[in-house]
């Protein structure tokens, strides 16, 4: 299944992080998994919250340029080498990942790690062939 | 001295019946050779004959950058393209150029006015020219190689750029006078300094600096950096390039070369053409051109005439440095941009109503510095660094294209650009530049 993201143009300027982090946290959403992407002048915030459609509104009323994303977010093991069996199934399967990172979730032996690839149909395929659990939402 | 001694130094009587006498021909010309004057007189319900005295000029109508863009490439020609030995052109609004085009008299008309030029700041035989304005269609480097010739002096035509060569070239050629845009003059002082080259230990006697606005605090310190004396000159590709006017020893306003090309200030909302003393746009028609001449061309230019009698023995009238543009038109880098080219290259790119802001300024380096920000929109975000990257790869690589100078493209967020009674104001400018309020 796919896991909406939602990915927020930021200059790189102090504070604007924290506006975006004032706008979700005022909206009642919680943050599943974030990371950020910067060059010498801007900066990517990428996010997956419990309430996407909700997080977009309070964004777009907040002026901020966001866009929705379909990424897939993948159950491992948190042991050594557990991330290694996507990226050897990937490897093997030939599905180009753009970039990932964690999430914010642990829960027993296991964390999610959120992938964005460059053809999500043919990912999420290999991944459910390879019987690896995709999570649908948080 | 003086390169012409008869025409420069001219009792204004004199000047006014030959400059009428001249002014006839033209009208004559223009209605006969021209169809768009022909118009434009018929229009305007005037005859050649009408024109019995220079005040009668005030009957002529003007001519816009406007109608010579809509005249492109040969509408405004009054002579058999034949004659036509050399063309020029500079930017317009919408990319589409304007077009001088000279005949053999008029390239001579050129070497004339620019030979006066040189000559005012100086230059004689003797010297040794290195000329750094730019060769090609831009009028500079050309109009003061033309210039040359009949002063006997030596040219280097090493055009603009590859600051090293210059420096190097200064020294082994002993070059006594520089043609350069200001800003660049400064530039090139700074790499000499880091180099350590002394300019005491130059030749260099006097800079000969135009195609770009700049104030008497810059005149300063060239004068100081580079060790010489630094001459304003005026010109316009319109008009005929370099040569238009030009600073005598004196440094107090340019001299025009009045007998070829008679200037008028007028007010730029009513047109009415004000007196001598009074700040207004300059305009200019050509007594002598004769591939492209113009009847009254709005220069735009802020400025204003004043006679005086001039310690240098020329009698001719001056203008005071510019003081600035009536229209939006920027010069970056020595390159006219309406800040409505770069919304149209924005538009072709990102297909939508660009918001964006030009922030030039001069800091250490002198040279412009030129930051387009462009507002972020929905339509071309992504969650991928490497698609906003190559978007603005892509528009710097179009500005530059298109406009011909390098922009630093910055993205910004959404709604970060000053909005101010509903217009954007699109465009900031920190350099330190005469301003038209100034007198």
């Amino acid at each position: 299944m796919k896991v909406k993201q939602i990915s927020v143009f930021l200059e790189n300027t102090t504070g604007r992080l924290a506006e975006v982090t004032k706008t979700i946290a005022e909206a009642g959403i919680n943050l599943r998994a974030i990371s950020i992407a910067d060059t010498a002048d801007f900066g990517i915030l990428r996010m997956i919250v419990d309430k996407p459609d909700r997080a977009m509104k309070v964004l777009k009323e907040s002026e901020f340029t966001a866009k929705l994303t379909d990424v897939i977010g993948i159950v491992l093991n948190d042991k050594p080498g557990g991330l290694l069996t996507v990226m050897e199934i990937f490897n093997r399967d030939g599905v180009n990942i753009e970039y990932l990172y964690s999430s914010l979730i642990k829960e027993d032996e296991s964390v999610v790690i959120i992938f964005k690839v460059e053809d999500i149909e043919h990912g999420l395929g290999i991944v459910e062939k390879a019987g690896l659990e995709a999570i649908a939402s948080f | 001295m003086i390169y012409n001694q008869k025409v420069e130094s001219m009792k204004k009587g004199e000047m006014e019946k030959l400059q009428l006498e001249r002014l006839k021909n033209l009208v004559h010309t223009v209605y006969e050779k021209v169809p768009f004057y022909k118009k434009k007189f018929d229009d305007a319900g005037v005859k050649p004959g009408d024109i019995r005295t220079l005040e009668d000029i005030s009957k002529l109508p003007f001519t816009t950058k406007g109608e010579m863009r809509e005249t492109y490439p040969y509408g405004l020609l009054a002579c058999d393209l034949d004659n036509i030995v050399e063309i020029h052109t500079s930017s317009g609004t919408t990319g589409t150029p304007v077009v001088a085009g000279y005949t053999e008299n008029d390239r001579s008309l050129w070497s004339e006015v620019m030979a006066r030029c040189l000559a005012m700041t100086g230059a004689d035989k003797t010297d040794t020219i290195q000329n750094a304005y730019g060769y090609g269609l831009f009028t500079g480097g050309l109009g003061v190689h033309h210039g040359a010739g009949p002063l006997g002096a030596t040219v280097i035509p090493i055009s603009s750029g590859n600051t090293k060569k210059q420096l190097q070239y200064m020294q082994d050629f002993r070059s006594t006078i520089l043609t350069y845009t200001p800003s660049y003059s400064l530039f090139m002082a700074e790499v000499a300094g880091e180099t350590g080259l002394d300019f005491r230990t130059l030749n260099l006697k006097a800079g000969i600096f135009g195609a770009e606005p700049w104030s008497d605090n810059m005149r300063v310190e060239i004068e100081k950096k580079l060790n010489l004396k630094a001459f304003d000159i005026y010109g316009l590709t319109e008009i005929i390039g370099p040569g238009v006017s030009c600073e005598c020893e004196v440094q107090n306003g340019l001299h025009i070369n009045e007998d070829f090309f008679y200037p008028e200030i007028i007010n730029p909302e009513t047109g009415e053409v004000l007196p001598e003393g009074e700040k207004g746009e300059l305009v200019f028609t050509t007594l002598g051109r004769e591939g492209t001449p113009l009847i009254r061309y709005r220069t735009r230019d802020i400025t204003w005439l004043f006679r005086e009698k001039c310690s240098c023995g020329r009698t001719t009238v001056k203008m005071h440095r510019l003081l600035g543009r009536n229209d939006d038109m920027l010069i970056l880098k020595g390159v006219n941009v309406f800040p409505s080219q770069i919304e149209n290259i924005l538009m072709k790119i990102e297909n939508t109503e660009p918001h964006y802001q030009i922030i030039i300024d001069r800091k250490s380096s002198h040279l412009d510095n030129v930051e387009l920000q462009v507002e972020v929109e929905e339509s071309f975000f992504s969650d991928e660094t490497k698609d906003l990257e190559i978007i603005r790869k892509k528009i710097h690589n179009e500005m530059k294209q298109q406009l011909g100078i390098s922009l630093n493209i910055k993205l910004v967020e959404p709604k970060t650009i000053e909005r101010s009674m509903g217009k954007a104001r699109r465009v900031i400018d920190k350099r330190d530049l005469p301003k038209a309020g100034e007198k």
